[in-house]
């Protein structure tokens, strides 16, 4: 009936215009180009956990998220790069998911994922207000909520933890699965209040492609992080994986899990693994998701009131 | 019936879950960075109605359960059961006082009320939200003493106590909300 009628207020979109313009020279200032690359993409994300929409008309899909073109373009030369673009991903849909949304991805040649976590900061005190900074090891925070040692826990423990508490069988999760659980459902939801906070060294197996390396107590961790506001996930950055062979191992491993999950499994990104064996620079990335962004700064609590038309009116 | 997956589950979708039908009261996406996604849902268990949290993997699935709202027409009770007619069909219903529930003191023959069947037999009752009642036993009311807003325990017809204002006698209808068991207005019969 109003069904043709925008679910956001003018008011929204008028913030939503002002954002793009406050992101937009936030860079600008700092010498960060804005690029441009194909929503359409030969090969998307291998991770088992996105799926991408497939164009068969074309034998393409839409794209996930910018970074395998990103990369290429940094490994061409570019420098240091930003791009604000939709991304798509099936089956997402919820109050913080909508199957197409808009991110906010960049990358800072040099930069160290200290220096990135650093700018993202500062970018969120322009945007949402000044809030301190802090930032705790993922391994810490499963400490403090579950008196747990992450590096030395059996997976059947933290299974179990994941039944008593959410009701899930334990037998149908996996340890990924069961830390992913405990993390969404019990640490994330009290992190980012009265500060920005920053999870860092992530789960080996969570390295996606960030570096792997070891952290201070001598544990393999991956060099990840994510920033979260006011109990809301909303940056995702890696200290990138430069080592293309490395990579095309995690892409046949993530295909291997696919082939066993029955999920569909998408050719591998060739031209991203040629561009690395060319040689991709130094480099920590981030991507933002820009309509939460834009949820937070108008105290929003569901994705519609921030877009024009969300799936449902699409 | 149907198996319902996690990305169709919508307020007030009924589903079985541990043998017992249940009401999907919300749903919420949850998705880490990285990794399997989950849906959180709050259900009402329609047999205890108990609410349940409960997490499951995106893309699992649920049984649906044959659970349906009808409005019946309530008869009356024998001592142990209570009657109920589908207006359309003249189909019959009796439910037991556990079924019943809470909606017994608000029930009053030939009224309206939503009778939940699961798999054709009474499972829930609900009353109508706004019900007319005799008031048959308070304090005599006092005139004149509208303007204080004071309260007094009347008992009505069908056996709830509800707060009414001082000036009301027995004898006189009054119109009460059944979701907070609060009065509304006198009613001029």
């Amino acid at each position: 009936m109003s069904d043709w009628q925008p679910t956001a207020a003018l008011s929204a979109l008028r913030a939503r215009a002002a954002l793009l313009a406050t992101v937009r020279a936030f860079f600008n200032q700092r010498g960060v180009l804005e690029v441009d690359t194909p929503l359409l993409a030969a090969a998307p994300v291998t991770d088992p956990g996105i799926e991408a929409f497939s164009v068969r008309q074309v034998e393409l899909y839409l794209q996930t998220s910018p970074e395998y073109a990103m990369k290429r373009l940094l490994a061409a030369g570019s420098g240091p790069i930003y791009q604000i673009c939709k991304a798509f991903r099936q089956g997402e849909s919820g109050r913080r998911h909508n199957p197409e949304f808009t991110m906010l991805e960049w990358y800072r040649p040099g930069f160290s994922l200290a220096e990135l976590i650093a700018e993202v900061g500062e970018l969120l005190c322009l945007v949402l207000g000044q809030r301190p900074v802090r930032s705790y090891r993922f391994a810490e925070l499963f400490q403090r909520e579950f008196n747990l040692d992450l590096f030395a826990v059996a997976d059947d423990t933290l299974c179990t933890l994941a039944q008593q508490r959410h009701g899930i069988p334990a037998a149908s999760l996996n340890r990924d699965e069961a830390i992913n659980l405990l993390f969404s459902h019990d640490i994330e939801p009290g992190l980012g209040r009265g500060e920005y906070s920053v999870v860092h060294d992530f789960p080996a197996s969570q390295a996606a492609l960030a570096k792997r390396a070891r952290d201070p107590s001598g544990h393999q961790v991956a060099l990840r992080f994510e920033a979260f506001v006011d109990g809301m996930e909303l940056a995702n950055g890696y200290d990138e994986l430069l080592d293309a062979e490395e990579l095309k191992t995690r892409f046949e491993s993530d295909l291997g899990t696919r082939r066993e999950r029955k999920q569909v499994c998408p050719p591998m990104d060739d031209k991203l693994l040629d561009a690395m064996r060319h040689g991709l620079p130094a480099c920590a990335g981030v991507a933002l998701g820009f309509d939460r962004l834009l949820m937070l700064s108008l105290g929003a609590s569901d994705l519609e009131e921030v877009l024009a038309f969300p799936v449902a009116r699409a | 019936m149907a198996n319902y997956s996690t990305n169709e589950f919508r307020s007030g979708l009924k589903v079985m879950l541990e043998g017992d039908p249940c009401s999907i009261l919300d749903n919420e996406f949850v998705k880490p960075g990285k990794g399997q996604a989950f849906n959180r849902v709050k259900l009402r268990n329609l047999k205890t109605g108990r609410v349940w949290e409960r997490t499951f993997k995106s893309g699992e699935s649920l049984e649906g359960a044959d659970v349906m709202d009808t409005d019946m027409e309530y008869l009356y009770n024998d001592g142990e059961f209570y009657h109920f007619m589908e207006p359309d069909t003249f189909e019959q219903h009796q439910a037991d006082a556990t079924i019943v529930g809470d909606a017994a003191q608000w029930l009053k023959e030939q009224d309206i009320a939503t009778v939940t069947l699961y798999n054709g037999a009474p499972l829930a009752v609900a009353p109508p939200n706004f019900v007319e009642l005799e008031i048959v036993e308070t304090d005599p009311g006092l005139k004149g003493d509208t303007a204080q807003g004071g309260t007094k325990p009347a008992k009505l017809s069908t056996g709830a106590v509800v707060k009414v204002p001082l000036f009301l006698s027995e004898g006189e209808v009054v119109r009460v909300d059944t979701r907070t068991g609060e009065y509304q207005n006198r009613v001029k019969s």
